[in-house]
């Protein structure tokens, strides 16, 4: 008896995770919509909801690189706080004579741009290197961005822009600003960062990592991370395949950090460190290499998760840290794995029935 | 040889040194158009390497490769592909994060392209071309009766449909010349037999010469135009399978003493 019924395609096969992440984003929206206009959302949960997207935006990005394309990147934070700094500056620069909508939007594509120029910059000599070495490299070039970043001095006056690396003093005419001061970071910028922006930018950055992947770059980005020389040898550029992962990568990090620095009104380059990276990481190996869908989940749990905790104090850190570890063993024990995949393959063959799959 | 037949591969007094060690000297061998050619020799006798540097995986010490009347002195293993020139690795290598079609599909990336931006923004051009893609990839994939296996994980099919696969994905990329590492390693006597049969279908069906590396002197003596034989890096002797067979040196190389 064959009645072949057919799945509905958006739930079928390789749509099946797409169509999962994309609902995950919008019903989240959707009822923290409708909880902050009734007043049910406390502030300190209101408070979190763009940092949420951001790391979002940052981890699906940092999945690409990682996940997809196999290169352990360990820089993430700083093509962030590229993002971030550029559009604090540049929304500085604006005014408030631009409406803050046109801003917003202005600053996070110029964030993105200019992430996306120094991920190809640093990709350059970056990705001539494999494994470890990648890694090193990545992380030293975040320090050194983070460096670079705590000593500018960026203002503007009446006569234009003042820029300097040394002179912590830059002379700005009365009714100049300061847009940039070294360690202290970026103050007094207007907050304009939306929710529903970040959630926009979520969804953006879905579909084009998405697209990408289920293309011809991202199969050979893929090949080229499954077997380097046979994909030569099909005729794939393995460096150009592994920049155009890269640049993605960081684009979306230079995006997420533009939505990130104009939500708070004071920004230290600090917030972009060494921890940062390796957070930003945490959630993409927790939330599962290559699948978005669990660095979505996994992102939003762990950022809530130590926030959600302050009431236990000197405790907090400690679950962490055992909310960590539990989550790889279930994801990475063998044991547990097998016992999972009997407890799915039970239900799945109450399910392959009611499908009509077996005769 | 024929004289109507174009030469795909001249090779002159090829050699490539690892350090003090010459591990291929002096080999000067062609394949024509449509050829089926064996590359023989006792183990260690420097065949892969050939390979690796008709690929250029390794850059030649000595001598030149010509592809097409073209030299490939310049060229990378990519340029290479793209000239023309496909291969199978002697210890299958398929990409095995992907599934069987999708390895397939990999093979047309120098073939049938557009560009990434297209792909993010759906373009009508993304549509089309990954249809030819599809239809195509599906179209080797029943050449090589792997239909059935399309979405699994290449890395769970079993040994032989995975060298097939490592054939069709060769071939998807279109060549003129296809290079074939031990493609019957670890085949029963019967797999053996379906994969002659295979080889010379891929001739016939897809125009392409075949340059191959072979210890089952069934196959290479049964489907094989020429033969050239290798042993410590030097070619020993070059003839038609019965030319080889009553080869002295050949039989001394393999038999010993």
């Amino acid at each position: 008896m064959k009645t072949k019924m057919k799945m509905p395609a958006l739930l079928s096969g390789k749509y099946r995770g797409r169509t999962v992440s994309y609902s995950i984003v919008l019903v989240s929206w959707l009822i923290l919509e409708v909880m902050m206009h009734t007043g049910n959302l406390s502030s300190l949960f209101t408070s979190l909801l763009v940092p949420v997207c951001c790391y979002v935006v940052a981890a699906i990005g940092l999945n690409l690189n990682v996940g997809i394309s196999g290169e352990l990147n360990l820089g993430q934070a700083c093509f962030m706080s590229v993002g971030a700094f550029t559009a604090v500056c540049l929304s500085g620069s604006l005014g408030p004579a631009v409406p803050s909508l046109a801003r917003l939007i202005l600053s996070i594509v110029a964030g993105a741009l200019v992430a996306t120029v120094f991920g190809i910059l640093i990709g350059i000599p970056v990705l001539k290197l494999e494994g470890d070495y990648l890694a090193i490299v990545t992380l030293a070039f975040g320090q050194i961005v983070k460096s670079l970043i705590t000593n500018m001095y960026f203002g503007i006056d009446s006569n234009g822009f003042h820029f300097s690396f040394v002179d912590n003093n830059v002379s700005l005419a009365a009714g100049g600003k300061m847009l940039l001061n070294g360690p202290m970071g970026a103050t007094g910028t207007d907050r304009i960062s939306t929710f529903t922006a970040g959630i926009i930018l979520i969804i953006l950055s879905l579909i084009v990592v998405y697209h990408l992947i289920y293309s011809r770059s991202g199969r050979a980005i893929m090949a080229a991370r499954d077997n380097r020389i046979a994909a030569e040898s099909v005729g794939i550029a393995i460096f150009k395949t592994k920049m155009l992962a890269f640049g993605v990568s960081s684009c979306l990090a230079g995006a997420a950090g533009a939505l990130y620095g104009l939500n708070y009104s004071t920004l230290v380059p600090a917030k972009f460190d060494f921890n940062t990276s390796i957070l930003l990481l945490v959630y993409v190996v927790l939330g599962g290499l290559g699948n978005m869908t669990g660095t979505i989940i996994a992102t939003i749990v762990l950022v809530l998760l130590p926030e959600l905790l302050r009431s236990m104090q000197d405790y907090r850190m400690l679950i962490y840290a055992i909310v960590l570890i539990l989550i790889m063993l279930l994801t990475n024990n063998e044991t547990i794995r097998v016992w999972g995949q009997k407890l799915k393959n039970r239900f799945m063959t109450k399910g392959g029935a009611a499908h009509g799959r077996e005769s | 040889m024929e004289e109507n037949r174009k030469p795909v591969l001249q090779v002159s007094e090829l050699g490539i040194d690892f350090g003090g060690l010459s591990a291929v000297n002096g080999l000067n061998m062609e394949v024509y158009e449509g050829e089926i050619v064996g590359l023989i020799g006792p183990n260690g006798a420097g065949k892969t390497t050939v390979f690796n540097m008709l690929t250029k995986v390794y850059q030649p010490t000595r001598g030149t490769i010509f592809f097409d009347g073209v030299d490939t002195a310049k060229k990378t293993v990519v340029d290479m592909n793209h000239a023309g020139v496909a291969r199978t690795f002697q210890n299958i290598r398929l990409f095995g994060g992907l599934s069987v079609i999708d390895n397939v599909k990999t093979g047309f990336h120098g073939r049938i392209t557009y560009s990434p931006l297209s792909a993010v923004l759906r373009l009508p051009v993304y549509r089309a071309k990954e249809r030819e893609i599809e239809e195509r990839s599906r179209e080797l994939l029943e050449v090589f009766g792997l239909t059935e296996e399309a979405d699994q994980l290449a890395s769970n099919l079993p040994y032989g449909a995975q060298r097939r696969l490592e054939i069709a994905r060769a071939l998807a990329t279109e060549p003129r010349l296809l290079l074939l590492d031990e493609p019957a390693a670890g085949m029963n006597p019967q797999e053996t037999e379906e994969l002659m049969a295979m080889i010379r279908l891929v001739r016939d069906r897809f125009h392409t010469s075949i340059l191959l590396i072979e210890h089952d002197m069934k196959l290479v003596m049964g489907i094989c135009e020429r033969i050239t034989v290798l042993n410590y890096g030097m070619m020993l002797a070059q003839g038609t399978p019965e030319e080889i067979q009553a080869n002295p040196e050949v039989i001394k190389a393999y038999l010993g003493d």
